[in-house]
C-alpha cells in the first residue's frame, strides 16, 4: 500500500464578493501518494489553482478535509498554515514571483534562511544549472531562467511537498522543458511529491498520474504505465 | 544579514529621494521638539535651581517709610520662612564717556552682609561693606555693557547729591534676571544698572534712618499666599503701602514665565504638525509600496514567513526612515537649542545657563516620531498582515474610475483628454487627494503664521511708538512734584514740547474683582504720549472719569457707564466712586487713564506730577543730558526714541532667524509632500504615461498630466493654508497674551501671497524634479512590467 501524503475529502470552496457566490470548488475527494507526480488538467476557471491553493496552505477550505500527513489543514490557524508551509511545501508559481530587488542567490536564500533541512543557496541554483548567475537580479534574467531560480528557491528546503501553478505557463517549449526535467529530477532524487497545473495535455506524459478538472470537480484520473522524461516530450 | 534585510535596504536605495523627503519632515518636528522641550527645560531648570539657591522671594512690596520694627511683624505671619526689609531707590547715572543719563535701581545690603531673601550671586569682587559710603556692587550685565570691572567709577545722583561710587563686585540677583527701565519698554543694558549698596548709605541718604521702604518675603512650604499678602498691606497701610504682589506678578520673573510660556505653547504646536503630516507621507508611500509589492508579500507568506514576521519588515522600512529624520531632528534640534539658549543669555541675566540636552529629551523626540512613523504605517501594516497569501498571488483588480459630474466636463470638451485623465486620478482618490492637500497646506500655514507674527509685531510697534507713545524722553521725578515742575522742564534745553503725567497706585474694584494697579493721569488733549480708542483713534480725555484698557475692562467686567470702586494707596488713601468713560486700547500692561487735574483732585491733592514726557530737538541733546544728569529731583530717564530703534533692531534680528527656520521648515514640508505625491502617482501611472508617449505624445504633453494633477491640489492647498495660518495666528496670539503684553494678531494680504509663492516654487521645484524621471521613463521596461 502506498503512503497517502495528502487525503482530501468532499473539499469545497466558495469565493464571496459581494452579492456574488463563486463555487471554485464543489466537493473534491482525492489522495497524493509518497514521491509521486501529479499533472492538473483542466479548463481555465475549473478551480486547479483552487485546489493547489488550498494543499499548500495558501487558501482555507470552505468545507470538507484536507488532511497532509497527520496535520488537518482544514482546521489549521493562520500560525500552523505558516509553519506548514514552511517546513513542508514548496511552491513555483507561472510569472516566477522573483522578488526583484533581491539577486538570484538572494532569492534562493530567502528560503533557505528559515527552512530547517535546507541546501546551500548554491547547491540549489547548481540544480537548475544557474550557478554562474547567482549574482543576477531577476531583470537581468530571462524568462525561463527566472522560472529556475523559482524552481531552486522551491527545492532549496528539501520539501516533501512541491506544488507547481502553471511552471512552463509562460515559456517557450525548449525552456519549458529545461524548467520540468528540473521538476522532475527534484521529484526523482529528493522523493518529493510533486503536483504541476498546466493548460498542455502532453505534459500528463511525465506524471504517475493526471487529473482531470472541471467546474470544480476532479472528473476523471488518468494512471500512466510509464512516465515519459520531458525531453521526449512532444510539444 | 537575512535576504529580507538586504531587501529592505534596497528598497531604501530605491525610495531614497522620497525616504528623505519624510526623513526631513520628521526631522523638522524632532528639531523643533527638541529645541523647544530642550530650551523650555533649561531655561526652567536653571530658574529654579537659581530661585532656590539664591532664596528668590515669594512677595514683594513697596511702602513709603516703615519703621524698622514692622520688620519683625512680618516676619511673625503664619506662613512667612524669611523676612528682607530693604531701602529701594532709583537714581541717575552718569557714566564718564557716556552721554545718555542711566538709570540706576539700588537696593540696601544689610550690615551683617547676608541676604535672607534674593540673595546675591557674586561673579566679581565682594558686597559693599558698611561704611564704605562709595562702594557699591553692579550687575554683570551692565558691567559688561559699560566694561565695567572691581574697582571702575562713575556718578550718581543719590538724593541730592552727586556721588562718585566704587565698584566693588560684579553680581546677579533673582530678583533682576530680566531688567527693565522705569518707563522702558527694551531692556538696555547700558543703560540700566541694578546697584547694591549699604543700608546705612541708603539710609542717610535718603533720610530712612531705622526704616525701610520695600520688603521681600520668602514663604512657607505650604503657606497661604494670599492670606500673607493681605496680612501685608494690612501691616503696611499706614506707611503708604502699594501693595504686596505675588512673585508670579514680579516683573522679571513675568517675563521669564512668558518666555517659558511661549516655548510651552511652541512645543505644543509646531511638532505636532510635522508628526502628523509625517505620519500622512509615511501612510501614503507606504501603502503605494505595497500595493505595488502585494505579490511580494504574498510570496513571503507562500514561502512560509509568518503575517507579523512580513509586517515587521514593512515596519522596520518604516521605523528605519523614523530613525534617520530623529537622528537628523535631534542634531539640527541640539545646534538650534544651543543658539536659542545663548541668544537667551543676552536678554536673560543667570549665572550660569546651558541647553540641557538631557538623554530623556532625545528619547522622547524619537519615541514620538517613531510612534508617529508608525501610526502612519499603521493601515498599510494592516493590509500586509490579512493580505491572504492566495490572494496576494492575484494582481490587484484594476481601478475603477468614475465620469465625475456625470461625464459633463468631458461633453462640455473644457479640458484637453490628458486634463480629464489628470482630473479623474484625482477624483478617483478623493480623500488622499484632500489630505495631501491639506498637508500642502500647513506648508502655506507655517510660513503664513510667521509673517503673520512679523507683521503683528510691526503693528504692534507702530500702534506703541508711534501712535501712542511718542516721545523722544521721559522723566520722572523722585517723587511727585507740584506742577510748577513742569515749568522748570520746560526750561531745559533742547526741550521741544513737554506734557506732564501723574502716576498714582490704587485698588480698583467692581464687586468681587480687583487689582492694585496705577491710574495714570494726563493732560486731557494728550499729544505726545497719547492714549488711543479701540480704533486706535486719539483720545481726549473727559474731564471727569476713566478710561480703562481692554484687559483691564475686561478683568474687571467693566464697561463704558459702570461706575468704579478707586482707593487710592498714598497720602490719604481716599475711596471714591468713579465712572468708567470709555474702554481704550493696550497692548502692553493693565493700563487706566484720567484727566491729570482731575486725578489729582480725586486723590485729595492739589495739582501734583510724577514726570515729564518730553519732545526733544535732536541738536541740543547733549546740553539736556548734561542738565539733567545735574537735576537731583530727576530720579530716572526713559529714552523712547532709543527704545524704539533698539526693538526694532532687535525684532529685526530675531524676527530674520525666525522667517528662516519657518521658511525651512515650510519648504521641507512642501517639498516632502508634493514630491511623495508626485512620485506616487507617477509610480500608479507610469504605465499609462508611457502609453501615452507610445501613442505619440511629446514628453511635455504627459508630463502635463502630473502637473495638471500637482497644480490642482496646491491650488486647493492654498485657501486651506490661509485659513489655517489664520485660526493658528489667533491661537497663538491668544494663547500668548498675558497682562504685561499682547499682540494683536494682524495678517496681511500680502503675507497670503509669498506664503503661497514660497509653497508654489517649492511645488514646482519637485515637480520638475520628478519630471525628470518622466522624462527618462524607459517605454519598454514600463510596458513590461505586469499589473
Ligand atoms: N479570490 C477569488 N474571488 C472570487 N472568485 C475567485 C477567486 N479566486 C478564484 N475565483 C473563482 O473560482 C473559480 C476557480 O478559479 P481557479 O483560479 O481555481 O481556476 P483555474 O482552474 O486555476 O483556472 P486557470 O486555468 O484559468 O488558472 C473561478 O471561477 C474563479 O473566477
Ligand atoms: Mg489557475
Amino acid at each position: 500500500m502506498r503512503e497517502a501524503v495528502f487525503r482530501i475529502r468532499d473539499l469545497s470552496k466558495v469565493y464571496r464578493t459581494g452579492n456574488v457566490e463563486v463555487k471554485a470548488l464543489r466537493g473534491v475527494d482525492a489522495d497524493l501518494f509518497h514521491g509521486e507526480l501529479t499533472v492538473m488538467l483542466g479548463p481555465s476557471g475549473s478551480g486547479k489553482s483552487t485546489f493547489l491553493n488550498i494543499l499548500g496552505g495558501l487558501d482555507t477550505a470552505t468545507a470538507g478535509e484536507v488532511r497532509y500527513r497527520d496535520h488537518d489543514l482544514s482546521s489549521a490557524s493562520d500560525r500552523d498554515l505558516t509553519r506548514y508551509r514552511r517546513d513542508h511545501v514548496g511552491f513555483v508559481f507561472q510569472f516566477y514571483n522573483l522578488i526583484p530587488s533581491l539577486t538570484a542567490k538572494e532569492n534562493v536564500a530567502l528560503v533557505t534562511e528559515i527552512a530547517r533541512n535546507a541546501m546551500p543557496p548554491e547547491e540549489a541554483l547548481e540544480l537548475v544549472g544557474l550557478k554562474e548567475r547567482m549574482g543576477h537580479f531577476p531583470a537581468q534574467l530571462s524568462g525561463g531562467e527566472q522560472q529556475r531560480v523559482a524552481i531552486a528557491r522551491a527545492v532549496a528546503k528539501r520539501p516533501e511537498v512541491m506544488l507547481c501553478d502553471e511552471p512552463t505557463g509562460a515559456l517557450d517549449s525548449k525552456t519549458g522543458i529545461l524548467v520540468l526535467e528540473a521538476l522532475t529530477a527534484t521529484n526523482r532524487e529528493l522523493g518529493t511529491t510533486t503536483a504541476i497545473i498546466t493548460h498542455n495535455a502532453t505534459i500528463g506524459s511525465i506524471a504517475d498520474r493526471v487529473f482531470h478538472f472541471s467546474d470544480g470537480r476532479i472528473t476523471d484520473v488518468l494512471e500512466n504505465e510509464t512516465r515519459l522524461s520531458p525531453s521526449d516530450v512532444d510539444w | 544579514m537575512g535576504a529580507l534585510d538586504i531587501k529592505l535596504f534596497r528598497d531604501l536605495k530605491r525610495l531614497w529621494a522620497q525616504a528623505i523627503a519624510i526623513a526631513l519632515v520628521l526631522a523638522c518636528g524632532v528639531a523643533t521638539l527638541i529645541l523647544a522641550v530642550g530650551t523650555f527645560r533649561s531655561l526652567e531648570e536653571t530658574r529654579d535651581a537659581y530661585y532656590e539657591r539664591y532664596k528668590f522671594g515669594d512677595i514683594f512690596a513697596t511702602a513709603v517709610r516703615v519703621p524698622d520694627a514692622k520688620a519683625r511683624e512680618i516676619a511673625e505671619i503664619d506662613g512667612v520662612a524669611a523676612v528682607e526689609p530693604r531701602i529701594f531707590e532709583v537714581a541717575l547715572l552718569d557714566v564718564e564717556g557716556f552721554r545718555e543719563p542711566a538709570t540706576g535701581l539700588i537696593v540696601s545690603v544689610p550690615p551683617s552682609g547676608e541676604l535672607a531673601v534674593n540673595d546675591l550671586f557674586i561673579r566679581r569682587g565682594r558686597l559693599p561693606e558698611p561704611g564704605r559710603v562709595n562702594e557699591v556692587a553692579i550687575d554683570a550685565k551692565f558691567a559688561e555693557a559699560q566694561r565695567f570691572s572691581v574697582g571702575s567709577r562713575f556718578d550718581a545722583i543719590l538724593g541730592s547729591a552727586k556721588t562718585t561710587l566704587t565698584v566693588v563686585g560684579i553680581v546677579m540677583s533673582p530678583e533682576y534676571v530680566y531688567s527693565l527701565g522705569p518707563g522702558d519698554m527694551m531692556p538696555d543694558s547700558r543703560r540700566l544698572a541694578d546697584m547694591w549698596m549699604p543700608e546705612e548709605t541708603l539710609a542717610s541718604l535718603y533720610d530712612l534712618d531705622g526704616a525701610f521702604n520695600s520688603v521681600s518675603v520668602r514663604l512657607l512650604r505650604d503657606a497661604n499666599e494670599t492670606a500673607v499678602i493681605e496680612a501685608i498691606d494690612d501691616l503696611l497701610e499706614p506707611y503708604g503701602g502699594t501693595g504686596a504682589v505675588a512673585r508670579k506678578d514680579q516683573v522679571s520673573n513675568a517675563f521669564l514665565q512668558g518666555e517659558l510660556d511661549q516655548l510651552q505653547g511652541m512645543a505644543r504646536i509646531i511638532p505636532p504638525i510635522f508628526l502628523l503630516v509625517s505620519a500622512f507621507l509615511i501612510n501614503m508611500i507606504l501603502s503605494r509600496l505595497i500595493e505595488l509589492e502585494r505579490e511580494q508579500i504574498g510570496l513571503l507568506k507562500a514561502l512560509g514567513y509568518g503575517r507579523t514576521a512580513v509586517a515587521w519588515h514593512y515596519l522596520k522600512l518604516v521605523l528605519v526612515i523614523a530613525a534617520i529624520g530623529v537622528v537628523i531632528g535631534a542634531g539640527v534640534g541640539t545646534w538650534l537649542g544651543r543658539g536659542m539658549t545663548v541668544m537667551y543669555t543676552r536678554f536673560f541675566s543667570f549665572p550660569f545657563l546651558v541647553f540641557r540636552s538631557d538623554v530623556d529629551i532625545y528619547l522622547i523626540a524619537a519615541g514620538v516620531s517613531m510612534a508617529a512613523a508608525a501610526a502612519g504605517a499603521l493601515k498599510a501594516i494592516g493590509v500586509v498582515f490579512a493580505l491572504p497569501p492566495a490572494v496576494a498571488m492575484r494582481p490587484p483588480a484594476p481601478q475603477v474610475y468614475r465620469q465625475f459630474m456625470g461625464g459633463l466636463l468631458g461633453r462640455m470638451r473644457l479640458f484637453s483628454q490628458v486634463t480629464t485623465m489628470a482630473l479623474r486620478h484625482l477624483v478617483r482618490h478623493p480623500v488622499r487627494t484632500l489630505l495631501t492637500a491639506i498637508g500642502t497646506a500647513f506648508a502655506v500655514a507655517l510660513m503664513g503664521v510667521a509673517m503673520g507674527t512679523l507683521s503683528s509685531v510691526d503693528f504692534m510697534i507702530d500702534a506703541v511708538f508711534f501712535r501712542t507713545e511718542r516721545q523722544d524722553a521721559t522723566l520722572a521725578f523722585s517723587s511727585e512734584r507740584p506742577g510748577a515742575a513742569y515749568q522748570a522742564v520746560l526750561k531745559l534745553p533742547g526741550v521741544m514740547a513737554a506734557e506732564p503725567y501723574l502716576d498714582l497706585p490704587v485698588e480698583i474694584g467692581n464687586g468681587q474683582y480687583s487689582r492694585q494697579l496705577s491710574i495714570i493721569g494726563k493732560p486731557a488733549r494728550t499729544d505726545l504720549s497719547r492714549v488711543l480708542d479701540l480704533d486706535l483713534d486719539p483720545v481726549v480725555l473727559p474731564s471727569t472719569g476713566l478710561a480703562l484698557g481692554d484687559r483691564v475692562a475686561d478683568i474687571l467686567r467693566l464697561r463704558p457707564g459702570d461706575l468704579a470702586r478707586v482707593t487710592f494707596l498714598d497720602g490719604q488713601r481716599r475711596t471714591v466712586e468713579v465712572p468708567v468713560t470709555q474702554v481704550i486700547q493696550s497692548y502692553i500692561g493693565l493700563m487706566m487713564f484720567m484727566d491729570i487735574d482731575a486725578l489729582a483732585r480725586l486723590s485729595g491733592t492739589g495739582p501734583r506730577i510724577s514726570g515729564v514726557h518730553l519732545l526733544i530737538d535732536d541738536s541740543q541733546l547733549d546740553a539736556l543730558y548734561r542738565a539733567v544728569k545735574e537735576t537731583p529731583q530727576i530720579a530716572a530717564v526713559a529714552l523712547q526714541s532709543r527704545s524704539r530703534q533698539r526693538f526694532q533692531e532687535t525684532m529685526r534680528e530675531n524676527m530674520s532667524m525666525m522667517l528662516t527656520v519657518y521658511l525651512t521648515l515650510s519648504i521641507v514640508i512642501a517639498f516632502g509632500v508634493v514630491y511623495n505625491s508626485a512620485r506616487i502617482q507617477l509610480s500608479e501611472r507610469g504605465r499609462e504615461l508611457a502609453t501615452l508617449r507610445v501613442l505619440g505624445f511629446h514628453r511635455a504633453e504627459v508630463s502635463n498630466v502630473l502637473f495638471i494633477e500637482i497644480g490642482a491640489i496646491v491650488a486647493i492647498a492654498q485657501p486651506i493654508g490661509w485659513l489655517i495660518a489664520t485660526g493658528l495666528g489667533l491661537v497663538i496670539t491668544e494663547s500668548l497674551a498675558t497682562d504685561m503684553f499682547r499682540v494683536p494678531f494682524v495678517i496681511e494680504p500680502g503675507t497670503f501671497a509669498i506664503s503661497s509663492i514660497v509653497v508654489v516654487i517649492a511645488a514646482l521645484i519637485s515637480a520638475l524634479i520628478v519630471r525628470r524621471r518622466i522624462d527618462a521613463l524607459d517605454l519598454v521596461r514600463v510596458l513590461k512590467t505586469r499589473e
